[in-house]
């Protein structure tokens, strides 16, 4: 058991992370510890695969082989409670999910309610107060369908933090979004991160990785190949391929 | 007398005939009756099939599919109940096929002759043109839910079990909702071909409207007026589902509003 090594101050940890699609080698061995109140930022070329490094991590995808921890408890082990597991990970997705039949109001309550987290009263009680802080109180009744993408990218985020997650996974929040969107989205993430939430954000968004991020990995072809708080990463990349990278995406 | 009035006493006495001799309107309002019980039964099941059909299948090719030959050499050798699992998947949905292709591949008079003569035998060929009419609509319904499904952007489940919802309340809350309103014409088709094709129930000696007509028919010598009576019947029936179907995808249409 190489597990004996989790402090209390790990949110995550993962070891020997292999992840296949058929013959496809997507992830090729990744030991990773996240602590808690982390801000982790993944970048990377696009189907370098990070955002299916994030997606193992609340097993949205199984990981072929490896090991994952979340707060101590083995959550690849058989027989482990994957809906109270992710009921403790919030996840923001890139083309946000959120549910067209329901109101922006049932979005949020939905779960909560159902998984018996909260009484209705509550449960609206507290989507009213998250709606306001991100300001669409007024939204509350209307369908996602009325939002534009910013509000929409913003809901998911409150829909997620209604289950009061411990750790929050981002997967390119605001890659589907109008540019004159996306400062909106990342302010709503700064924000959260600022109250302590610890979190995983696979972006491409350079700047929040410099400004919010604790510490920023570079993946390709599977493997995590440098990381570094943001500062250091930044001004003084090592490994060919993130100089590579960052010359053209900077 | 003139020529139309001749021919108003003719079409008069031919309705008195068929209608009001001997009571013959309580053999149509019987028979609509048997229409009406057996479609609604019919319904009924046909859609508790269907969607545990096409849910089941669904749910097989999210998490399969497997060989069936290669599974069971697996857990003949290791003994893991996963493998079993999977031979046990793969049996069922190889079973749901053959439920599919029988009952698409056969005409559903030879089924319900099959129901009512070779299997039950019974005296309630009500019931047994339930029962037959609804696992041959279940059929039809599970492969419209199924298309209704897979329409259903994946990244929806993938939201509602990110929340912590299990993969059947995901399913239920937030899946099927939004695939009934894509397959609702098509459900509506379904259900309109189903009310039409009870009116074979007369070949297991049910007396549905047609029969009705057929036997009133047999008595009066005239087939105009109940053939006639009996199609606008079906006419009218149809056209009142179709209506509930309008004002139904109005209401689900609330949130598609910009």
């Amino acid at each position: 058991m190489k597990n004996t090594t989790v402090t209390n101050d790990v949110a995550i940890q993962v070891t020997g992370l292999k992840k296949n699609f058929g013959d496809n080698q997507v992830l090729r061995g990744i030991d990773e510890t996240i602590r808690k109140g982390e801000k982790v930022v993944v970048i990377g070329p696009s189907g370098s695969g990070k955002s299916t490094f994030l997606r193992c991590l609340n097993l949205l995808e199984r990981p072929t082989e490896g090991r994952i921890f979340v707060h101590g408890d083995e959550i690849t082990a058989r027989g482990c409670n994957v809906d109270k597991l992710r009921q403790k990970m919030g996840m923001v997705f890139q083309h946000f999910n959120l549910f067209p039949h329901k109101t922006i109001l049932e979005n949020i309550t939905l779960v909560p309610i159902h998984t018996g987290l909260m009484k209705r009263k509550e449960a609206e009680e507290r989507a009213y107060s998250l709606l306001e802080r991100i300001g669409l109180k007024e939204k509350a009744l209307t369908y996602p369908n009325m939002l534009s993408g910013g509000q929409k990218q913003r809901v998911a985020i409150v829909r997620a933090l209604a289950m009061s997650p411990e750790v929050m996974l981002f997967d390119e929040p605001t890659s589907a979004l109008d540019p004159e969107m996306v400062g909106e989205v990342l302010s709503v993430m700064a924000e959260l991160a600022e109250d302590g939430m610890t979190m995983v954000v696979v972006t491409h968004e350079m700047g929040f990785a410099r400004e919010v991020g604790t510490r920023v990995l570079f993946m390709d072809e599977g493997l995590i190949l440098e990381q570094d708080e943001p500062k250091a990463f930044f001004a003084n990349p090592k490994h060919p391929r993130l100089v590579d990278f960052l010359s053209k995406v900077l | 007398m003139g020529f139309f009035t001749s021919l108003w006493q003719g079409f008069h006495s031919a309705i008195v005939r068929t209608f009001v001799t001997d009571d013959r309107y309580l053999i149509f309002a019987k028979g609509l009756q048997n229409t009406l019980v057996i479609t609604l039964g019919a319904l009924i099941v046909g859609i508790f099939i269907g969607v545990a059909v096409a849910v089941l299948k669904v749910y097989y090719y999210q998490v399969g599919p497997f060989k069936l030959w290669p599974s069971l050499g697996s857990f003949l050798r290791t003994g893991r109940l996963r493998y079993l699992n999977q031979v046990l998947l793969r049996l069922m949905d190889g079973f749901l096929n053959c439920y599919l292709t029988v009952f698409r591949g056969t005409p559903v008079v030879v089924q319900l002759m099959v129901w009512a003569f070779v299997v039950f035998s019974s005296t309630n060929e009500v019931l047994v043109a339930i029962i037959g009419f609804g696992i041959n609509s279940g059929a039809y319904v599970a492969e419209i839910v199924r298309a209704g499904i897979m329409a259903v952007d994946k990244g929806q489940t993938e939201a509602g079990r990110s929340l912590g919802l299990s993969a059947w309340a995901t399913m239920r809350l937030i899946v099927l909702p939004q695939a009934f309103k894509n397959v609702l014409p098509a459900l509506s088709n379904e259900f309109i071909a189903l009310l039409k094709e009870t009116s074979i129930v007369g070949y297991i000696a049910v007396t549905d409207i047609t029969k009705a007509a057929a036997l009133v028919r047999a008595r009066t010598f005239d087939a105009f007026i109940p053939l006639f009576f009996v199609a606008s019947v079906y006419l009218i029936m149809v056209t009142i589902l179709t209506y509930f179907q309008k004002k139904l995808e109005t209401v689900l249409q609330a949130s598609d509003r910009k």
